[in-house]
């Protein structure tokens, strides 16, 4: 699977999400996600990553093996850099 | 199905700590199940692991019991917390530590 659709996968899940995915190996099926949202304000991180997961949808279940994550509200990506 | 349901939920309410992983702490057999066990094992409290990898029917009742599509998955005091990343982010925040302990001192308490 290629980065870019997973990207787009999660953007269109999760509106007004900026999101980044990187081949975490160069396989196809390890991948690392950067998703900033204001979505996940006032919500911890299990709701957080099940709304990611849910955008993948059977993608999560068939073709990715492994996805790290990090969600992040826009304010939290701000105090990060 | 319903058996292993059974299965589940009295393994997390047997053990504080309990993390469903591919392969055993010893013998780890994935890099996440690896990392989230070093974690534990850093902080130095009793933890039950259970074997996906040796279980398939397990492994499919897990994902649906916390409605979580991946592997390993930790609970504490019988509640899911998360899978490798939030355990690693709960730990790098130090809030890992208080939630372990605040579980083990809930079962002395009742014990004792």
């Amino acid at each position: 699977m290629d980065p870019k659709e997973i990207e787009t996968m999660i953007a269109r899940g999760i509106p007004d999400a900026q999101v980044e995915v990187r081949d975490y190996t160069g396989g196809g099926d390890h991948f690392e996600a950067i998703v900033v949202s204001p979505s996940f304000e006032g919500k911890g991180l299990i709701e957080r990553h099940q709304l990611v997961y849910q955008a993948l949808g059977d993608a999560m279940r068939a073709q990715v093996h492994a996805l790290t994550l990090k969600t992040l509200t826009p304010a939290q990506y701000q105090n990060r850099r | 199905m319903a058996d292993m349901i059974e299965k589940i939920e009295s393994a997390v309410k047997e053990n504080k700590v309990m993390i469903f992983m591919k392969g055993n702490r010893s013998f780890p057999q994935c890099g996440f199940s690896a990392a989230t066990v070093a974690i534990f094992e850093e902080l130095g409290v009793p933890f039950a692991t259970a074997d996906v990898l040796s279980d398939p029917e397990l492994r499919d009742a897990i994902k649906r019991y916390s409605n979580w599509p991946t592997i390993p998955q930790v609970y504490i005091d019988g509640k899911f917390v998360g899978g490798c990343d939030i355990i690693r982010e709960l730990h790098e925040t130090g809030e890992l530590e208080p939630l372990v302990k605040a579980a083990l001192a809930a079962t002395s308490a009742a014990r004792g």
